[in-house]
């Protein structure tokens, strides 16, 4: 290869919907630069793949910058692949090397079951986000910035858990399949300042409670998620979800959001 | 459903009861390692047989201890419960297997875990039980002559079956006669067997401890830049190091040094 460009055998997971079975299909992924984006490699594969009248792989992906969250795939054993705090779109094809096999699995959790081939559902986190993931602003005139003095240890604790894309590696990449990262991500980023302290305590018991009931797995403090997340969430944010959590339901007065609004 | 009930069905709420069990029993063992140091006294058993038959007739212990063998099944319980929870989480595994740096304690939780439920079954089987409801367990006498303060030794046989223990005090002479339980060890821990299970299972509760002490903080919430330091320094050098430790040189100590 006097170009540098590569030659790579893919065992790809291909899945029609969710109720059919799977299986992995191997392709040849060849002349491949390392210069390419690991969405591109895909890219470029699937081109032979219509050219050649077959199905495209099918896998997720949106703005292709590492903000939005849509890329997903397990790579090799790694969600996003190998490399730490990036998400598969800005993982480059030279971190691989001329004729290795690379295995692309889709994120497995029941919570999050299988659109097709490697698009996952994955909705029930919108769902979480829905159940308290928000602050309720009242209308009236717009506060003056910086009117609220917020120390610079919590505003940087707030902000580093605000930038969660909620791309479910976390998931992913726990043995038991828990979302805990992602939701305690959420529960700090709004708990740690002062325009969500009004919703701290109902919003925690919400988000646990729909959490629950997507079916996620439970945490086992492992630090998997924390080692494999692309925005390099902290574990400590699980501990300040569950010190949340125990002092809502042992301590406190207020009750979930549904039952505040009559069940709704 | 009640909010308590509600509360504990929660997964935070079972990952809290598996916190407070795990950390209930992690004060138990620095008790149980604290009154055994006594095997390591020369004095044939009397000190530890004493200690014994205190720990079995003293009626608020008898009530920790039933306390105790409860954490150790809710313990048990509810991390079947959660295993299999999070089995149903994923279904369908992966071909290729994770290689995220999680540590290899922190993944096997469940098998060390089984590794000494397995071994307190075991253990209690030659101990307590035997101890308590069978016969097996011979009596000594030990006489203190309290002018001199020096002990003799030797064996009794209980006139009726129901003798549990005595001490009484004749012409200046304490006489204690209790269940031998000291002989029962030095016998156990005779047996190779017996000291190589008892060495895995402090192995395996060495790296149990090593990720539950700490892990069991974090699920209770008391995580801090300060303190946080400090108990994961408690867990991986008391709790994994000098407990485990402790109790290995026990069947160790006895069978090189006390063979027979």
């Amino acid at each position: 290869m006097s170009n540098g460009n590569m030659n790579l055998t893919l065992k790809v997971w291909r899945q029609k919907n969710a109720q059919a079975a799977g299986k992995f299909v191997t392709y040849k992924a060849e002349n491949i630069s390392p210069d390419m984006s690991f969405l591109e490699m895909l890219d470029v594969v699937n081109e032979s793949l219509t050219h050649k009248g077959d199905e495209p792989i099918n896998f997720d992906h949106d703005c292709r910058e590492g903000i939005c969250g849509m890329c997903s795939l397990y790579i090799n054993g790694h969600p996003h692949g190998p490399k730490r705090g990036i998400t598969t779109c800005q993982l480059h094809m030279r971190t691989f090397h001329d004729g290795e096999t690379i295995t692309i699995e889709p994120w497995r959790a029941s919570a999050f079951p299988i659109v097709k081939d490697l698009a996952v559902d994955r909705s029930a986190f919108d769902r979480i986000q829905q159940a308290g993931g928000y602050v309720s602003v009242n209308t009236g005139g717009v506060p003056d910035g910086n009117a609220i003095p917020i120390p610079k240890v919590v505003a940087d604790e707030a902000f580093n858990s605000a930038t969660c894309i909620g791309c479910g590696a976390c998931v992913a990449a726990c043995k038991n399949a828990s979302a805990m990262l992602f939701v305690s991500a959420k529960v700090t980023q709004l708990g740690l300042l002062p325009q969500g302290q009004p919703e701290r305590y109902r919003r925690v018991q919400s988000m646990v409670a729909q959490m629950d009931e997507e079916g996620f797995g439970n945490c086992t403090n492992t630090g998997a998620c924390e080692a494999e997340c692309p925005k390099e969430i902290k574990l400590t944010n699980i501990a300040r979800m569950n010190n949340d959590f125990l002092s809502a339901k042992l301590f406190r007065q207020e009750v979930l959001h549904e039952e505040q609004h009559g069940g709704a | 459903m009640s909010e308590f009930k509600q509360t504990f069905n929660s997964s935070l709420g079972k990952k809290l009861i598996m916190a407070l069990t795990g950390l209930f029993l992690c004060t138990f063992l620095i008790v149980h390692l604290g009154g055994n140091l006594l095997l390591f006294k020369d004095d044939n058993g009397f000190g530890f047989n004493v200690y014994a038959n205190f720990l079995t007739h003293f009626p608020p212990i008898e009530v920790i201890a039933w306390i105790l063998y409860l954490a150790i099944a809710v313990h048990a319980i509810y991390a079947l419960i959660l295993t299999v929870k999070n089995r149903k989480a994923r279904p369908v595994g992966y071909a290729v297997a994770a290689k995220s740096d999680a540590s290899w304690s922190s993944k096997n939780m469940g098998l060390l875990g089984s590794i000494l439920l397995v071994f307190i079954v075991i253990h209690m089987g030659d101990f307590w039980f035997k101890y308590k409801y069978t016969h097996e367990v011979a009596f000594k006498e030990y006489r203190t002559d309290l002018a001199t303060d020096q002990t003799t030794v030797s064996d009794y046989t209980p006139v009726s079956a129901d003798f549990n223990h005595s001490v009484s005090t004749e012409n200046n002479v304490e006489i204690v006669r209790v269940k031998d339980l000291h002989a029962r060890v030095a016998h156990t821990f005779g047996n190779i067997w017996y000291v190589l299970i008892y060495v895995i299972a402090m192995g395996a509760l060495s790296f149990h401890l090593l990720h539950g002490f700490q892990s069991a903080f974090r699920t209770l919430g008391w995580v801090h830049r300060k303190y946080t330091p400090i108990v994961y320094g408690i867990g991986a050098w008391f709790f994994a190091v000098i407990i485990p430790i402790g109790f290995a040189l026990m069947p160790l100590w006895y069978f090189f040094m006390h063979k027979g």
